[in-house]
């Protein structure tokens, strides 16, 4: 029991902070650059993509072992998990705008910039790719989901910090600065490597 | 745009004027993610070649037959179909390749730019157009990567497609071929990017085709309306 328990914090710490999915693995750069003007957005973006990405590792992990898997058509994964997210964001948007107005409210504008935001059929398909079960793909997923939300929440915290400062080189303004502050937490995160 | 519908124009479209990444800077997980190596680059670039061609080809061949309430979720699984077939053949035959690109063949799929050729130019344009549209989009990804490759590969290792180029005594920036690397890399890109659009202001140049990335903000980006499909589908919807 503790040893599962063990492995499963491990399992969050790795997947989190050292092989944090933005910046080691360089999924979700999108939203990790568009929506990372102001913190308050970024948070809501980030617990956006918790939802989501937890929701559809453990749909897709569960279509996957009940589905392809006994039909021997795993080689169909890409095609399948790709509409399942995308329907999924849909089913989730109506969900909440019908049963969880205040939740909807909160999130429902970062909703469909997740569907194509690549860290959730990343996520889907390295849950299959390392052999995990339905369960710890969920844990998996959740943990790299906040370890987006750490980062984008960072990054925001300092580019709200940097709007201020007005000595940035004319061609380095907007997106190549952030590009290299984003670089300097990607170094900052490699110190994380000794964790584990 | 009707009466350039030629193969040449085509190509240097891709190639040059609408690089993907040097001008529009678009699929930018890829291009990151993978330039570790030239021959890395060049890998990926060829593989989003073959898709970006071949489903340009067929959503062209279908364009008159896929309804237009249904045509991005139809793209979808056009585009994952070729992705699929592609990982399967490098899978078969370039084993060491595929196994250093990983997980991000699969996710060729999710692309901004073959959602974005396929939504602007493949879905409105005959077969054959669309076809070079394709390959030189994708050539002009090669390219883009291939060059970031080289140029990581360079600094961070001291070689060129796994050669030995820089003299025994060069100390490589290792820190180039990890991830803070690719950052910086993009960095000095977008920078040079921006040097070139705002000399061109000056000089009166109409530098709007040269974008900074959609800004993450998908809905806004115009040149790709693609990165949100499911916004696309829900609006027609509705």
């Amino acid at each position: 029991m503790w040893d599962q328990v063990r492995e499963l914090l491990l399992l969050m710490a790795g997947s989190a902070l050292v092989s944090n999915v933005v910046l080691s693995q360089f999924l979700g750069l999108c939203p990790f650059l568009g929506v990372s003007k102001k913190v308050e957005t970024a948070a809501g973006m980030g617990t956006a993509v918790i939802f989501v990405i937890t929701l559809a590792s453990g749909v897709a992990g569960a279509i996957y072992r009940f589905l392809l898997v006994p039909l021997q058509i795993e080689y169909l994964q890409t095609i399948v998990f790709i509409l399942v997210i995308a329907a999924l964001v849909q089913f989730v948007e109506m969900f909440l705008k019908r049963y969880m107005k205040g939740l909807y409210e909160a999130l429902g504008v970062y909703l469909p910039l997740i569907t194509t935001n690549c860290a959730v059929l990343g996520v889907a398909l390295t849950n299959v790719q390392k052999e995990y079960g339905i369960f710890t793909g969920m844990v998996n997923g959740f943990a790299t989901a906040v370890g987006f939300t750490i980062s984008i929440v960072i990054l925001a915290g300092i580019r709200e910090k940097m709007a201020y400062c007005d000595d940035v080189p004319q061609s380095f303004q907007g997106m190549p600065i952030v590009l290299v502050t984003a670089g300097l937490m990607a170094i900052a995160f490699c110190g994380f490597s000794g964790l584990l | 745009m009707s009466e350039k519908n030629k193969v040449g124009e085509r190509l240097i479209n891709g190639i040059i004027k609408e690089n993907p990444t040097f001008v529009l800077t678009l699929g930018m997980c890829p291009t990151l993610a993978v330039t570790t190596s030239a021959i890395n680059g060049l890998g990926m670039g060829l593989s989003t070649t073959v898709v970006l061609a071949l489903s340009n080809l067929l959503i062209s061949a279908l364009r008159k037959v896929i309804p237009d309430k249904v045509r991005i979720p139809a793209f979808i699984v056009i585009i994952a179909s070729f992705v699929t077939v592609t990982q399967l053949l490098l899978e078969g035959y370039l084993p060491s390749l595929y196994a250093s690109l990983g997980i991000y063949i699969p996710l060729i799929v999710v692309n901004c730019i073959i959602l974005g050729r396929a939504e602007a130019y493949a879905s409105k344009n005959p077969v054959l157009p669309s076809l070079f549209d394709g390959i030189g989009m994708g050539l002009g990804f090669s390219l883009a990567l291939t060059c970031i490759g080289a140029v990581r590969e360079l600094l961070g290792a001291g070689q060129l497609f796994g050669r030995q180029v820089m003299p025994d005594s060069y100390v490589p920036f290792s820190i180039f071929i990890m991830a803070p690397g690719a950052f910086f890399v993009l960095a000095a890109l977008t920078a040079i990017q921006n040097k070139i659009k705002i000399e061109g202001t000056k000089r009166g140049k109409d530098m709007s085709r040269i974008q900074s990335g959609c800004g993450g903000n998908c809905l806004s980006c115009e040149k790709a309306k693609d990165c949100s499909p499911e916004d696309e589908k829900k609006g027609r919807a509705e």
